[in-house]
């Protein structure tokens, strides 16, 4: 392990901002954003940003494409940037996890480049989580907030940061700050670990349990009865699923420049009424099959899917930002009470 | 903070349930914290019983749910609105959203709705249990003890500029009505006024980049009724998810401000539930703070059937030069 004293950090963070884009924790009026490093700003003490790592690795809205239409010639231009590589500094354990469960979404086959190349070139230092919100759930997925993955994993003590890296990539990262680390830290992060144990142990959505969802379950819990009471309120304004580390929808849209077509990729939302909408109509047609959708993908589709796993991370994001309250955790205790046999 | 307690709501829901006056209640649901209430509709008293909170996070405006509760409805439903509610509620009626005779209306006081993101900003996270005192709220954190906050520290935006504690439409009260109050909710768009254009749109550009269009400021409006949002339909030709600039969005919320002018009750709602933190009811107080100054004085929601003056022509209005002039000023 290498660690650094808490007040040198920021040079730490101007090494790494020496050979890589780099992307920090600041608090902003609307909370905690990942914001690009230059001297001066402040790291957040914020638990998490408001927004998950997701908008690195796929953001809300790109171009993926232009065409450019010339008498009878149509001429594709494939107008990506040579990418660079960048550094998140400061993911929690939850949003490194979210990584895992985009991967197998985005780089099975047919692998979705943009997504690939971005993951390709961006290393997470995650960050163990010192101190936990009340909406935290994470451990419900096996997650252990004090000791995250991630590229790189980063302790903060009380004099020092420690940072161990973990993946190749990591490693050679850390490498190049030999100059501003030094050897050591292991206690420091176990005593950091221990604390953050001990503080876990205390979140009240700790007994939080999914057992009883998962691969296969999608009859016994498809016509629940409990789904009318739980999306009664639901607004429909997908911020759920927009806050979200691990929702994954998106719509393909063209607009007509007059000399071609400008192809768009952005964000889509299963709580929206055109979503996937076909020429016979909404598929679901009501917000009670929009809401249903996407809790049985993250609790029942995806694991059936994905060899078990979920596909909820415990962030708690949805419990804080949406409009009426209605979350994740109610739906699965609510369901979870309720005899669906 | 709120005088009356749940018990007295539950008690008054169980009668008027048990002598068939209705037969289901729309109001709050408890959450898994304090803070986290959803609008609910109760059909079953143990569900009531249990389930049914009303207290300082009850902010929820729960008008606009009965559009859609009222529909299959077959007996009347019970609704519990605070005084700014029963403004939404009167104009959903002028619009006829929905069949008066479906719902018995109780009106209940309210003391001022808390905002937890402010209670958040004060107190950290790791909020484990918040209690209401008489001016404020008592709140045990798992990292920072105990911390007491003051009312008007953590009172959501528009319950701070309360506009009236008087309910304009009830078929019931509990407690003594108040009184249409004087109040201070102009002062934020007069500064806006007194800024250069240029600053001005810097302000609102800061502020509306940070839309991520999830449109929850419309799915909650009471004014925004429409059966079909020209922003959800595919076919006309300005639905948009792609955003082409971090700025696009002020289009929609210019366009969403001028729907609702003269209709909008300034609820607050479009503030208090945005994710992003914007503060929408700025533009909307803007339309109702012009259309006092042109028309005279004109309270949306007031009362039933009331004809706004963006619809309603007479010929004392004012001209569109004099308009035009005035704004300048
Ligand atoms: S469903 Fe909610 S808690 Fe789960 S990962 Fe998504 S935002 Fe986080
Ligand atoms: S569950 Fe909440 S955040 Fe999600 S769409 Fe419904 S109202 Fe919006
Ligand atoms: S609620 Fe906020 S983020 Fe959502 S569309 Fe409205 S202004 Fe934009």
């Amino acid at each position: 392990m290498r660690k650094c004293k808490v007040e040198n950090i920021y040079t730490l963070l101007g090494e790494i901002s020496k050979n890589a884009k780099l992307y920090i924790p600041v608090d902003q009026v609307n909370g905690a954003k990942f914001t690009e490093y230059a001297e001066g700003l402040t790291l957040s003490n914020a638990l998490k940003t408001e927004r998950s790592i997701k908008d690195f690795f796929f953001p809300q809205t790109e171009n993926l494409v232009d065409f450019k239409v010339s008498g009878k010639i149509i001429e594709i231009i494939d107008n990506r940037s040579e990418m660079e590589d960048f550094v998140i500094f400061g993911a929690r354990a939850c949003d490194v996890r979210s990584m895992e469960i985009l991967d197998r979404v985005f780089l099975s086959e047919p692998v979705d480049t943009y997504y690939a190349n971005r993951r390709a070139h961006g290393i997470i230092i995650s960050m163990a989580c010192n101190r936990p919100a009340e909406t935290c759930f994470c451990s419900t997925f096996g997650i252990d907030a004090s000791k995250p993955a991630g590229d790189i994993v980063c302790y903060k003590g009380e004099n020092e940061y420690v940072f161990e890296g973990v993946t190749e990539k990591g490693k050679n990262l850390l490498e190049k700050l030999n100059a501003v680390t030094e050897n050591g830290g292991e206690d420091t992060a176990k005593i950091v670990q221990t604390e953050i144990k001990t503080i876990l142990d205390k979140l009240p959505l700790k007994d939080v349990k999914a057992d009883k969802f998962g691969k296969d379950k999608t009859d016994k819990f498809f016509n629940a009865p409990e789904w009318k009471t739980l999306s009664e309120a639901c607004l429909g304004c997908g911020t759920c699923t927009f806050v979200c580390p691990t929702c994954q929808c998106y719509d393909i849209k063209d607009f007509n420049t007059n000399s071609g077509v400008k192809r768009f990729r952005c964000w889509d939302s299963c709580m929206y009424s055109d979503f996937t909408r076909m020429s016979a109509g909404q598929p679901r047609p009501t917000q009670l099959e929009r809401f249903r959708q996407r809790f049985m993908h993250k609790l029942v589709y995806y694991p059936t899917n994905n060899d078990g796993i979920f596909g909820c991370v415990g962030c708690g994001r949805c419990l804080s930002r949406c409009p009426i309250s209605m979350n994740i955790v109610k739906v699965m205790k609510k369901l979870g009470e309720g005899d669906n046999e | 903070m709120q005088k009356i307690t749940r018990e007295i709501l539950i008690d008054k829901a169980a009668f008027l349930l048990s002598t068939g006056v209705v037969g289901s209640v729309f109001g709050w649901r408890a959450g898994e914290f304090d803070y986290d209430v959803t609008p609910a509709l109760f059909t079953d008293k143990t569900d009531l019983k249990n389930n049914f909170v009303f207290g300082d996070f009850c902010g929820a405006n729960v008008s606009k749910y009965l559009i859609k509760a009222t529909k299959n409805a077959e007996e009347k439903i019970l609704v519990f609105l605070k005084p700014c509610d029963t403004y939404s509620f009167n104009q959903l009626l002028t619009e006829h959203r929905f069949n008066r005779e479906k719902v018995y209306v109780v009106g209940i006081p309210c003391e001022g709705m808390a905002d937890v993101r402010k209670i958040k900003e004060k107190a950290g996270e790791g909020i484990l249990k918040i209690s209401s005192t008489e001016d404020g709220v008592i709140v045990d954190t798992l990292y920072n003890g105990t911390i007491s906050l003051k009312k008007e520290d953590i009172l959501l935006e528009r319950c701070k500029n309360c506009k009236s504690k008087k309910h304009v439409a009830y078929d019931e009260l509990i407690g003594e009505d108040g009184t249409v109050l004087e109040n201070d909710r102009f002062d934020e768009v007069a500064a806006l006024e007194a800024m250069s254009p240029e600053e001005r749109f810097n302000f609102w550009q800061n502020e509306l980049s940070r839309c991520i269009r999830c449109n929850a400021c419309r799915d909650v409006c009471p004014a925004c009724t429409c059966e079909k949002c020209v922003f959800d339909n595919p076919e006309s030709g300005v639905e948009n998810k792609a955003a082409y600039n971090s700025f696009e969005e002020k289009m929609f919320h210019i366009i969403r401000a001028f729907h609702v002018a003269g209709r909008c009750t300034d609820c607050g709602e479009c503030s208090r539930v945005c994710p992003q933190h914007i503060p929408l009811h700025l533009l909307n107080r803007k339309f109702i703070k012009d259309i006092n100054q042109f028309y005279g004085e004109y309270q949306a929601g007031e009362e039933v059937g009331s004809r706004a003056p963006l619809v309603n022509y007479t010929k004392e209005d004012i001209e569109p030069n004099d308009a035009v002039n005035k704004g300048d000023k």
